[in-house]
């Protein structure tokens, strides 16, 4: 297998991608993005926004109608064989037999990509194994939980060891410690091996606590792409929930900040980019209020997503 | 790796899975052809046969016997690849294939072939059977494995377009039921086409299942109704004509791609 410095250029490159469905439906106006090699990469929008439809084409899913996508350096089209065995695929959708066992699925899946059955059972293993799916190997795919079906999914997109990995909502419908424990596989597949990760996704926490650079985009057009780091600096106020250890019938005055009480033991308040926690708390001690909890009120990632959907 | 050792695995990694798929189902694709075909030479062969007598100068028994083996062939040939490829469909892991780098031709050739699997083991079988009615000849063996190959692989091509066509499962059974059966019935299975008014034995030459079955007797009783070579040019010419039509739909993405 070749190594990651074998090809050159982005592990994904866009250049001026268009889809208009046979109904007229434009759902990509034509759009560019680029992901380097090694990139936690997310892909957010809302439902409807085209991110489907580009992941599509770039798996061979969807037909294009105009435009350029290449794969470290190499065309899907000019190119497909080599640029095909260098990507995986997990859809938004269960997409496998579910009459078939599951070692059988990543199996024949290796099949396709020409591995031979000895190798393709070594692969097989191996990843079962590390997806904690072993003890599933026998058993019909249709048996499995939702999460054993995703992981599933992981497992045989993983089968050919590709270099870029496109995730589709990958934990959606999944139990909070399950998405977690798929979160510290994914990370570890991208410090550990140098996979390239794309993921879309409607936790936009997932998004934060996982990416490095992020595209949003909606209606078929990319409206932001950048850097988490860069997206978030954009934000010029954030959002606190404060808890308080007793209740206020009097509400006191917070000498400035931007209040929102809820109750007589909880307040939302305002701060602007670059206020110290710290000050916030020197008002709640001159005015004598005792705080049991504070924590931000949504996920900053979630705030800029709103505001650039909606612009 | 070569592209064609890769190719090759593709290839026979769907085969397999073709294969994997009927036999595990084997009591819905192998045991009912033994059935109808075993009530088909009680009821045509035993009983109602006995009082037709001969035909071309053979035992009825004897003439339906080809044409009984031939029509378990196509129709299962043709029901394996239309009900797995749309199956495939509906439950989308036909994606599974077009994310990875097969190329279309394998896709079609994998489908295909696990199509002739199904219509010749199906073929062994209701031969199995006859032989507990009948004698068993076999008068020119290449013509018979010939013609029982390229029929299968007509009617599993037939198969997969019905197939990408297909929007729900009932558009899989409109083909067999209105089409293939009605062909079949009148494709000189039960008669002999000299048995036709003119007008008539016209029309049947339309039929390329008289063709399969003719072709298929000859191979087992050195008798049939049309030439042989005619036989061959019908069979390989409509396989090209479908071959080529299959894969400017795999190319457009018919009912695979959005």
């Amino acid at each position: 297998m070749s190594s990651l410095n074998d090809y050159q250029g982005p592990a994904l490159s866009i250049t001026g991608l268009k889809k208009v469905y046979e109904n007229g439906y434009v759902a990509l106006k034509g759009i560019d993005l680029e992901v380097a090699q090694g990139d936690f990469f997310a892909l957010l929008g809302p439902n409807g926004a085209g991110k489907s439809t580009t992941l599509g084409i770039v798996s061979g899913l969807v037909n294009k109608t105009q435009g350029q996508v290449k794969l470290f350096g190499l065309d899907i089209e000019g190119d497909w064989y080599a640029a095909k065995r260098l990507l995986g695929v997990v859809p938004q959708e269960f997409n496998f037999n579910q009459f078939e066992k599951v070692q059988d699925i990543v199996v024949t899946q290796a099949g396709y990509y020409g591995m031979p059955k000895k190798q393709a059972q070594a692969e097989c293993d191996k990843y079962l194994k590390a997806l904690d799916l072993w003890d599933k190997r026998d058993v019909p795919s249709r048996m499995l939980s939702g999460g054993m079906k995703r992981r599933l999914m992981i497992a045989r997109a993983l089968v050919h060891n590709p270099k870029l990995l496109i995730l589709d909502e990958p934990t959606a419908g999944v139990d909070i410690e399950l998405r977690h424990s798929m979160w510290e596989y994914l990370v570890k597949l991208n410090k550990q091996f140098g996979t390239t990760v794309i993921l879309t996704t409607h936790y936009l926490e997932e998004a934060e606590s996982l990416c490095h650079n992020i595209a949003i985009i909606n209606h078929g057009e990319i409206i932001k792409n950048t850097s988490k780091r860069a997206l978030l600096e954009e934000l010029r106020k954030q959002t606190f929930v404060v808890e308080l250890a007793k209740a206020y019938p009097q509400r006191p005055d917070l000498l400035g900040l931007c209040v929102n009480w809820q109750d007589d033991r909880c307040f939302e308040v305002d701060v602007e980019k670059g206020t110290a926690i710290n000050d916030l708390f020197s008002v709640f001690n001159k005015q004598d209020i005792c705080v049991s909890g504070i924590r931000p009120k949504s996920n900053r990632l979630e705030t800029l997503f709103v505001d650039a959907v909606r612009k | 790796m070569t592209f064609i050792r890769a190719y090759w695995i593709a290839f026979s990694t769907i085969l397999v899975k073709e294969v994997r798929r009927f036999m595990r189902i084997w009591q819905q694709t192998l045991l009912p052809p033994a059935i109808t075909m075993t009530l088909y030479f009680i009821i045509f062969g035993n009983l109602i046969g006995s009082r037709i007598g001969e035909m071309s100068g053979l035992s009825y028994m004897a003439f339906i016997m080809p044409g009984l083996i031939m029509m378990s062939v196509i129709n299962n040939a043709y029901a394996n690849v239309s009900s797995s490829f749309f199956s495939n469909k509906f439950q989308r892991s036909v994606e599974e294939l077009l994310v990875a780098p097969v190329p279309n031709s394998v896709i079609l050739a994998g489908f295909v072939f696990g199509g002739v699997a199904r219509g010749i083991l199906t073929g062994l079988i209701v031969t199995v059977v006859a032989v507990f009615f009948t004698d068993i000849q076999v008068h020119n063996f290449w013509v018979l494995i010939s013609i029982v190959l390229l029929s299968s692989i007509l009617f599993s091509l037939g198969g997969f377009i019905n197939a990408l066509y297909a929007n729900k499962f009932d558009d899989v059974s409109i083909i067999p039921t209105f089409v293939l059966t009605p062909l079949s019935y009148l494709g000189g299975v039960f008669f002999s086409t000299d048995l036709l008014p003119e007008g008539w034995r016209l029309v049947s030459e339309f039929n390329p299942i008289l063709y399969m079955v003719n072709g298929f007797r000859f191979g087992m009783l050195g008798v049939s109704d049309v030439n042989l070579i005619t036989c061959y040019a019908i069979l390989v010419s409509v396989i090209l004509v479908l071959t080529a039509y299959s894969m400017w739909l795999l190319k457009r993405g018919k009912g695979i791609r959005s």
